[in-house]
Order: structure tokens, then sequence, then C-alpha cells
């Protein structure tokens, strides 16, 4: 065993656990390695949207299929991971807003997807404690919720059952040109390394355009009812886009335990752990400006997680040029849980030569080689 | 003189001293307090309000610290 593995995965979030279950499912001797355990970072943190977006056509098609594997996934998940149907309600506050609601529903059927606008009377009968005259919301029945380290711990051992070895943690000190150093001195020699590390990839690999985006969420106690569907304002992808500011945006979900997650924040250059308090209480504002009566509700717990972003909004999937033994799996932003499943079968794809179900060009990492800045791509 | 206080938990009339918590009253009437997420039932634990095993709904408002509210007169108190 010692004397080599095909793929050793160096993060066991859930990219890395979908990329071991997708690896071994091949018959590549795969290894895991964490020094924290499995679902223990951003896995942990983040709210388990599953979530079709449309801010690019790659987007679009890598959310859009992995929304499909979740679903195929879901039957066999253990009830722990929470999975469920709900659907995200994009909700409108405006004209403008409705204009671009009938955008993003076009653009939706054109990739396969059932929406449904709601009009004002329709949204405050679908969830009445939402603020009345709102202007309506697109419905799109097919997201989900999942609880992420539940999912994530159940693809591991899906992976264990083909194969795959959790190994010990331990913290990897450098990986490059098939070895893998570990802090303990060990060393594991392998053919392919995939870096699965989220937002820490840079720890490893300074050179990958990745910065860390901090977000907050905070929990209530069970209020079975109080909401039924994910909220979110279209706002929200503003936010996401604004690149220079901190910002925050509506999106409340029901968990199934009848507590509510309440979100969200973005924020670049915070790299620890701690509250913003300003901006949690402009997060917390924005929500009670959508849901008035959730200023009643007992929040339980609130917490940072950190995203991966690139400058061009996509995730790293593939070959790293520079070294024919790296393969990147990091750089999702928000969206890690629900394109994990799809980036596990594109790395699995990658290694083995097959012909993934979407084209895997928009999210390679060569975009961002050696000599190409951030800006130089996004113009090409 | 003091004159005792008469409440109801889960419907049932519970007559206790000013002073008393809710939670001694939910124990005087035999319950539990809350219900865990996996459906076991939870009673007071630390009594100083930091477990928050003692929440039950006190006059339709949910999630309430038996242990750090006192009882008064009519209060109605239901465990989940």
């Amino acid at each position: 065993m010692s004397s080599g593995w095909d793929v050793v995965i160096i993060g066991a979030g859930i990219v890395g656990t979908s990329c071991a279950l997708e690896c071994a499912a091949r018959g590549l001797r795969t290894a895991v390695i964490d020094p924290a355990g499995v679902g223990s970072g951003a896995t942990a943190a983040g709210m388990g949207h599953i979530v079709v977006m449309d801010d690019s056509p790659a987007q679009l098609a890598l959310t859009r299929w992995s929304q499909v594997l979740w679903r195929d996934l879901a039957a066999k998940l253990p009830p722990e991971a929470e999975y469920e149907a709900r659907g995200t309600l994009w909700v409108a506050t405006d004209e403008e807003d409705l204009a671009e609601v009938r955008r993003k529903q076009r653009g939706y059927a054109a990739a396969g997807v059932a929406t449904e606008v709601l009009d004002s009377m329709a949204l405050a009968e679908a969830e009445p404690e939402l603020q009345r005259g709102l202007a309506g919301a697109l419905l799109v029945p097919s997201d989900g919720i999942v609880y992420p380290p539940c999912a994530a711990e159940h693809l591991l051992l899906e992976a264990s059952r083909l194969g795959a070895k959790m190994l010990e943690p331990q913290r990897v000190i450098a990986a490059k040109r098939g070895c893998v150093r570990l802090k303990n001195g060990g060393k594991l020699m392998t053919r392919h390394i995939v870096n699965a590390c989220g937002a820490e990839a840079t720890e490893l690999m300074p050179e990958l355009p990745i910065r860390k985006r901090r977000g907050h969420l905070v929990i209530t106690d069970r209020y079975p009812g109080f909401v039924h569907h994910q909220l979110v304002e279209l706002g929200y992808i503003r936010s996401a886009h604004s690149v220079t500011t901190d910002s925050v945006a509506f999106n409340v979900q029901p968990r199934q335990t009848g507590q509510l997650l309440i979100g969200s924040s973005r924020e670049y250059g915070a790299e620890d752990a701690t509250i913003n308090y300003p901006l949690l209480q402009a997060m917390v504002q924005r929500a009670q400006m959508y849901l008035p009566a959730i200023r009643n509700l007992q929040a339980i717990r609130m917490w940072t997680g950190f995203r991966a972003a690139t400058p061009d909004k996509l995730p790293l999937i593939g070959p790293w040029p520079d070294d024919d033994s790296l393969i990147l799996a990091t750089g999702h932003e928000g969206l890690g849980i629900t394109t994990s499943l799809a980036t596990g079968k594109l790395v699995a794809a990658a290694l083995t030569g097959e012909k993934p179900v979407i084209v895997p060009e928009p999210y390679l990492p060569a975009r961002f080689a050696q000599g190409l800045t951030a800006t130089e791509v996004l113009r090409a | 003189m003091l004159l005792p206080i008469v409440l109801t938990v889960n419907g049932a009339a519970v007559r206790v001293m000013p002073g008393t918590t809710v939670a001694a009253a939910v124990l005087l009437a035999g319950s539990t307090t809350r219900t865990s997420v996996r459906g076991e039932i939870r009673g007071p634990l630390c009594g100083m309000g930091i477990c928050f095993e003692c929440r039950v709904t006190i006059d339709g408002v949910p999630h309430q610290r038996s242990c750090q509210v006192l009882c008064t007169p009519r209060m109605q108190v239901a465990t989940s």
C-alpha cells in the first residue's frame, strides 16, 4: 500500500469525499486525508442549499447537472442528511426585480429547469410570514436542502465500501510531483494528488487565484412552519457579485428540525473566524425587512465560514498545468455543496480520460495558468 | 401572608407559592419540559438558564426557559 496510491485526495469536505467516491468507483486506489476529519471545514459551516444558479452558462450547466445528481442520490442518503426538495423562492421586491424574474425563467427553461412565477398574492399565500407588498417571486421547485456534513460522511462511507481509505487525521505540509508530505514526517507516493482544500487550498499552492470570502450564519431554535421554501432575495446576485465591498443579502432556509438558518454575508480580507457584529446586525436586519416576525424568534448560535472565491466566479476543477500529478477541486465559492457531486465526476473523468456529461473546459485551472493574470482571463 | 398562585400546565391546574419558578411548577405537575429533535424527553438540568433543556411554551410563546421565569396567576404553560 505504501508503495503508492493512484490518487491521494487532500481535504475530506463534501468536494473531497465526492471525488473519493467517484475515483473509488472507477477502481482507482484512493486515499483521503484531512487534518480534522470528514466534513469539518466549509462543509460544516455552509447552509446546504442545492441551488441552480445562472450567473453564466458554465455555472448554469454545472449547477443544473449537480442538482440532478443530488436528486438521484437523495433516495440513498441517510435520514441524518436531511435532504428535502423544498424549492427556492427568488423574491422580487419591485418591477425591476420582476423583469429579472422573467429573464431568469427563460434561462432556466432553456436549461430544462421548470420554474413558476408567483405574483404578489401567490407569494403571500405561499409564505405568509413574508412582508406584504412584495412584487412576486420565481419558484424553482427542484432546488433542495441538505445537511452537508452528514452527506459528506455518507459519500466517504460509500467510497470506503468501494475500497477508498480514509487516512489518520494529519496535516499535509507539501504536495507536488506525486509526493504528499505530512506534518508527522510521513510521506505518501501517488500518481495523482487532488487538492480539495476549499479556501485553504492556497496553503499548499500559494499561486492559486483563490481568496477567502467569509460568511456569517445564524441558526434559530425550532419554529416549524415559519417558512416553507428557501427564501432568497433577487438582490442576492448583486451582493454575490460585488467584489470590492462587504455585503449582506436576505437568504433564509427552513431546516427539517424546524430551525431556521439566517444568512448571508460576504467579506474579503477577513481571515479569522471571529464574528463581525456590525455586518451580522446588517444581515439580521435585512432578514427582518423581508420576514418582520423573525425578530420574535430565538437565535441559538452564530458562526462564520470561508468560501473559496475565484476571480471569474467559476471553480477550479481539473489538472494544474505546472505539475502533471496535481488535480484541483476547489474555488467553488458559495456553490461547493451544490456542485460537489459534479466536481467528483469531473475529477474522476480527468483522471481516467473518460468524457464527462458536460464540457469541462470552463472549469479547467489552466485558464489561470502561469503568466496569465485574472484580468486577462476575464477579458479573454 | 402570601397566597398561593394557580396556573395551568398542559391544561391542568397547579397551585404554587409566589416566587416559584415555572420549572418547579412543571415538575410539580409531573411533567417533563422540552422534547429533543429525536423525540427524547428532557427536563431542567442546570437550573440557571444555561443548558436550555427546560424550555416550554408560556402563554403561547415557545422556547421559554422555565427555570428563569416565575409563575404568575392564570399563566398557561405547555410542554412539547
